[in-house]
């Protein structure tokens, strides 16, 4: 772990570095938890937010995150900037880094754009979600939330992730990272949904959600976004719900114990139903809450000077 | 009138090999021989002495996107790479669907390192729906006619294209395979590495459908059929049953099709992106066994040069494409020759007199048997000389070569064009 500089994908990372991103996750959410939540930890430190791609929750949670540690964060908007004016993605951040920065978080539309960004800067690069590709972050505080539940180890869990799996940064980077640490991954979608293929995939692939149902730890439903529906994927937001949804009938028949996950936002009444995001095996707000910390831990891990946190 | 003589060589040619000097006057071959002077020498020993190189396959850019490459710019790396024809495609701006633009570009040939001979599009504006003045072309010396960048989607438009073109004598169709629909929004191979990546993909599957379509109307219109750049092991099978049914179907290759994969899109680099995209190792293979059993007949660059800024971009939003004229036969050297994929007079075969026939080119003079009379375009290559390509040395105005900091063996040394060398010891003259 020590002189990782960039966080740019799941598949980069071995089981025992997941491990000590989430034991330092730990003490993090501790830290937010405190009255002043905030620690001295990378004062003078510079992050820019560097969001190509319209979000609520990753942005601010970074936002946060880098603020309770004491950085100076800049937000860049892309709407309000050069690149309205056509400025290349490559002179963006090679201008921004020129005004001396220690990390930019990186969210946008085309996969690999954060690798692209690591490959003409100095400073460490945080893929907040590119593309089709990753969102590690996300998939951090989706452990941290499971092994809050279910224990350090995932070993033998059973998760299915459901949903438009090809179109997934979250599915890609959740399956690497619940498989690495021991779950028995299942990835459940029509087949016009999954990618072309699961090889070199650590999961196995079902189309039947209700056969699955009883046997499973956790359900992590993926938001489903409206316009696939015209692109000749499935027929109806109707025919989803039907077939892949988490309605009150199929969640009535999850095990007692069983975890419902969502990275949102959600789509109420399509990939799940709003009595089962609000019942008691939902634990979708406490992801959000998660996130700060896993975003706090990825942070110090990459400008820290490994000091103990105080 | 001043002589010229390339010594010590041995000259490699369609109808066999031998150590000989050859002696050239006045753009012709006079002599071939042992002990031959002339006024002016070329050193040639260690070194194959074959017909100049012919590319099917070269996007030089001009007119319309000049910033990338130009007529002269692209014939000074083909020069460098050996060629001494190249066929000019026709997607620029505006594109090659009418006489005064195809004439423009040939005019510009006319002063260029290496013979410029111009594609025609099929359709007007490469829009695939009204057939261009393929007739007027043809008038002006266009035999091969593509769309290419974009795929002639349209059934119809392909028959009607295929059996118009059968009353222009030569005419060939150059049919760029790759059904828009099935690879739209796709940015690489649809395989295990598009899947990992999360990069939309390109089957091979959209390559194929249009092969197998295009072949049956073939066989319907009975017009000659070309397909550029074939990619998958699936294109390959289809092309062997073609031939073996004796339709008149040819196909080329590319370099890269040849050496690299899919994996390398792993790098997020848009400099390994091209359409069709690097496949997978069997696709690799499949090519390979193509080339060297005859089903692929001809190896063509795809020539395609960027601006260094618009390959700087993510992936999913570079421009398609990579630069190929001053690698290729290094390339085929080092990849299917040495390894003995290939024969040498296979390979060139594959570079030079099948492409040139393809093209209607062997009656100008090009891909010919080098003897006494024939047209003095020639490629000195030496196949001992091991180089690292270096993109900032390319004589090409871009810089977007996958094989930066390759080892390759084997270079160009000299190459003669119309009997007046254009590249000595490796250098433009």
């Amino acid at each position: 772990m020590t002189g990782m500089k960039h966080l740019l994908s799941i598949a980069d990372l071995e089981r025992n570095d997941l491990e000590d991103l989430l034991e330092l996750s730990e003490s993090f959410r501790e830290v937010t938890q405190r009255d002043i939540p905030k620690v001295p930890a990378l004062r003078g430190k510079v992050v820019v937010s560097l969001f190509y791609e319209d979000s609520t929750r990753t942005r601010i949670s970074f936002e946060t995150a880098a603020k309770r540690l004491s950085c100076d964060v800049m937000a860049f908007s892309v709407s309000s900037s050069s690149v309205q004016k056509g400025e290349s993605l490559r002179d963006t951040v090679q201008t921004i880094e020129a005004m001396g920065i220690d990390a930019v978080v990186v969210r946008h539309s085309a996969a690999g754009a954060p690798n692209r960004v690591a490959s003409w800067i100095d400073a460490s690069v945080i893929n907040a979600g590119d593309g089709c590709h990753e969102h590690p972050t996300q998939a951090l505080l989706d452990l941290l939330t499971l092994r809050r539940h279910l224990g350090a180890s995932l070993d033998g869990a059973r998760v299915a992730i459901v949903g438009d799996i090809a179109h997934s940064r979250v599915a890609r980077s959740g399956a690497l990272a619940f498989a690495a640490l021991g779950a028995d991954v299942t990835l459940v979608a029509p087949p016009t949904l999954l990618p072309s293929t699961v090889a070199g995939w650590p999961v196995t692939v079902s189309h039947d959600l209700d056969e699955l149902i009883p046997e499973l730890d956790v359900i992590y439903l993926l938001r489903i976004q409206r316009e696939r529906q015209g692109a000749v994927l499935f027929p109806s937001l109707r025919e989803y719900t039907a077939r892949y949804g988490l309605t009150v009938e199929r969640a009535s028949r999850l095990r007692k114990d069983a975890l419902v996950m969502h990275p949102g936002p959600m789509n109420r009444g399509v990939e799940i139903a709003a009595e089962v995001a609000e019942g008691p095996a939902s634990v979708i707000t406490e992801q959000v809450t998660n996130g700060v910390a896993v975003r706090m831990a990825v942070l110090y891990t990459l400008l820290g000077t490994g000091a103990p946190v105080v | 009138m001043s002589e010229l003589v390339i010594k010590g060589g041995r000259v490699l040619d369609a109808t066999g090999e031998r150590e000989a000097d050859v002696l050239v006057r006045g753009g012709h071959v006079v002599a071939i021989g042992v002990g031959l002077v002339g006024d002016e020498t070329l050193d040639a020993s260690g070194c194959i002495v074959t017909p100049g190189l012919v590319d099917l396959h070269v996007h030089l850019r001009e007119p319309g996107m000049e910033e990338a490459e130009t007529v002269e710019t692209g014939t000074r790396a083909a020069a460098r790479g050996g060629f001494t024809a190249v066929v000019a495609m026709p997607n620029t701006t505006p594109p090659l669907d009418d006489p005064a633009v195809v004439a423009a570009v040939l005019a510009a040939g006319e002063r260029a390192a290496c013979t410029v001979v111009s594609a025609g599009c099929i359709t007007k504006g490469r829009a695939g729906q009204e057939l261009a003045p393929m007739g007027e072309l043809h008038g002006l010396g266009v035999r091969i006619f593509s769309d290419d960048g974009d795929c002639v989607d349209d059934a119809g438009v392909m028959r009607r294209a295929l059996e118009y073109s059968t009353a222009l004598p030569g005419a060939v169709i150059a049919q760029h395979a790759e059904d828009s629909a099935l690879v739209a929004g796709g940015a690489m191979h649809e395989g295990e590495w598009s899947s990992r990546l999360g990069i939309p993909g390109r089957p091979a599957a959209a390559e194929e459908v249009i092969i197998a379509r295009d072949v049956i109307l073939a066989a319907l219109t009975g017009a000659r059929l070309h397909f550029l750049h074939v990619s998958t092991a699936g294109s390959v099978e289809l092309v062997r049953a073609a031939k073996a049914r004796g339709l008149p179907v040819t196909a080329e290759a590319a370099p890269h099709h040849f050496t690299l994969t899919d994996e390398c899109c792993a790098t997020f680099d848009p400099m390994f992106k091209v359409n069709p995209p690097l496949r997978s190792d069997a696709d690799v293979a499949a090519i390979k066994a193509a080339l060297a059993d005859g089903t692929i007949d001809a190896i063509a660059t795809d020539h395609a040069p960027h601006p260094t800024e618009a390959k700087e971009r993510p992936f999913e939003e570079a421009p398609s494409g990579m630069l190929g004229l001053e690698t290729a036969l290094a390339l085929t050297w080092t990849e299917l020759v040495e390894p003995g994929v290939l024969t040498p007079q296979e390979a060139f075969a594959l570079l030079s007199w099948r492409p040139a026939a393809i093209a209607g080119l062997l009656e100008r003079g090009q891909g010919v048997a080098i003897e006494p009379g024939s047209d003095a375009h020639l490629c000195v290559f030496d196949p001992s000389q091991r180089w690292e390509v270096d993109p900032q040395r390319l004589a090409s105005k871009a810089r977007n070569t996958p094989f930066a900091g390759r080892t390759l063996t084997g270079k160009v040394r000299h190459t003669v064009l119309r009997g007046k060398p254009v590249v000595i010891d490796g250098e433009l003259t």
